[in-house]
């Protein structure tokens, strides 16, 4: 199930890029440019981006199990220890330093 | 084919009051099967796949994880392998993922952009799973829905939010109730009901309210 | 672009969780089996029909119901890759009618 060439690894910090783009997109919006971190990779998938529009899926992404503070997110939220954890592609993450 | 419909309380209605697009799946069967695309064995045997999945297979592997250690880190590590030991068939989904609760995490699973759910092991989500109040509500205020199906949590229990956006379904393996030690599989399948599998509560009590 | 109708986690303005649920109407299942078979002949995929979705009327995808989404998403693939055309759809539907009755 793990992908060999993951970028990330678990534990390393990642940004979700703010982009707003056309097409089929399964980052959802309320995660668009919040920090995070890698829970685990969970191999290599058909990109549904492509698939959306009947194409092959090529060549497959990573998906990775990100997780975030939920305060960092939504300031509001009533636990203070509450997590909310995303299945995103590679392609959306970047590394924070 | 008859010209009424059957409603969800088994009543009848002239098939002319369906609205729009409800008539229109009628007409779209119609011409999938003329023109060969489906057979009418394709759409039965979806029907009849359909019909045999429920919460029912979710509360037999929980009832056997919490009952029997060595099945539930078979459970918790392949998933996928432990349903067809229990002869459930979980092959049409992809990636199958086991969150286990405890005493100081609970995990609650929605599907923000649509309604993704494991449908093969629990049959269709219900209808409030689907709806735009829980999609809303669920990733900014867990402890509101849960508080709604009667579920307090304090702040020292870590709640865990998961939004299956992709192909990973996910299923909450929920905290076996207390003075339940005596309990046989059988009697605990009855305290796991769906609601606690989506995360949105804890199993049922073993002590009546 | 902004952020599409159907990407609503998070969105303020929620109402309590509404419990009720319904037996699936005749139609629904159809609907539901007709979605399944599509895919099971490997026709269409599921990220089309949630694509399909995602580009209705949003107004439309608010006032639907959910079978009524699947349906529209059912018939915008199936015209998007010419198995099926408007016109037949329309045409089927008109025979039924007639069989049907008026409203």
């Amino acid at each position: 199930m793990n992908s060999a060439t993951s970028r990330f690894n678990a534990g390393d910090r990642v940004r979700v890029k703010f982009e707003d783009r056309p097409g089929h997109i399964r980052t959802p919006w309320y995660i668009r440019g919040k920090t995070g971190w890698i829970e685990k990779a969970y191999g290599d998938f058909l990109n549904p981006e492509s698939l959306a529009y009947g194409r092959d899926g090529l060549p497959k992404k990573t998906l990775y199990l990100v997780a975030f503070n939920q305060r960092d997110i939504f300031s509001e939220a009533e636990g203070s220890q509450d997590k909310v954890l995303v299945d995103i592609y590679d392609h959306w993450l970047e590394p924070v330093a | 084919m008859a010209d009424t419909w059957t409603d969800a309380h088994g009543h009848e209605h002239p098939k002319h009051e369906l609205s729009h697009y409800a008539k229109r799946i009628y007409a779209i069967r119609a011409l999938l099967i003329e023109k060969g695309v489906l057979t009418d064995k394709d759409i039965q045997c979806q029907i009849d796949y359909q019909e045999a999945r429920s919460p029912a297979n979710g509360a037999k592997l929980v009832a056997r994880a919490w009952t029997d250690p060595a099945f539930k880190e078979r459970f918790i590590s392949d998933p996928k392998a432990a349903c067809a030991e229990m002869g459930i068939d979980a092959t049409a989904i992809n990636e199958f993922v086991v969150l286990e609760n405890t005493e100081k995490v609970r995990h609650m699973v929605v599907c923000t952009l649509c309604s993704c759910y494991p449908r093969p092991i629990l049959g269709r989500p219900p209808d409030w799973y689907k709806s735009f109040n829980y999609r809303q509500r669920a990733v900014a205020d867990p402890r509101g829905v849960m508080r709604e199906f009667g579920l307090e949590l304090p702040d020292d229990v870590e709640v865990r939010v998961h939004d299956s956006t992709a192909d990973i379904r996910y299923i909450v393996l929920p905290l076996r109730p207390g003075g339940t030690e005596s309990w046989s599989a059988d009697e605990l399948e009855k305290l796991v009901n769906r609601d606690s599998m989506i995360g949105v509560m804890d199993a049922l009590s073993a002590i009546p309210a | 672009m902004a952020r599409g109708h159907h990407d609503v986690g998070g969105l303020p303005g929620a109402g309590a969780i509404d419990v009720t649920e319904h037996q699936l109407s005749d139609w629904e299942i159809l609907a539901d089996a007709v979605n399944q078979a599509l895919g099971a002949r490997g026709i269409k995929r599921t990220d089309e029909m949630r694509r399909a979705r995602e580009e209705m009327d949003s107004a439309a995808y608010h006032d639907m119901t959910y079978y009524e989404r699947w349906i529209a998403s059912i018939e915008a693939i199936l015209i998007e890759k010419k198995i099926l055309t408007m016109e037949e759809i329309e045409d089927k539907l008109a025979e039924f009618e007639s069989k049907w009755g008026e409203p």
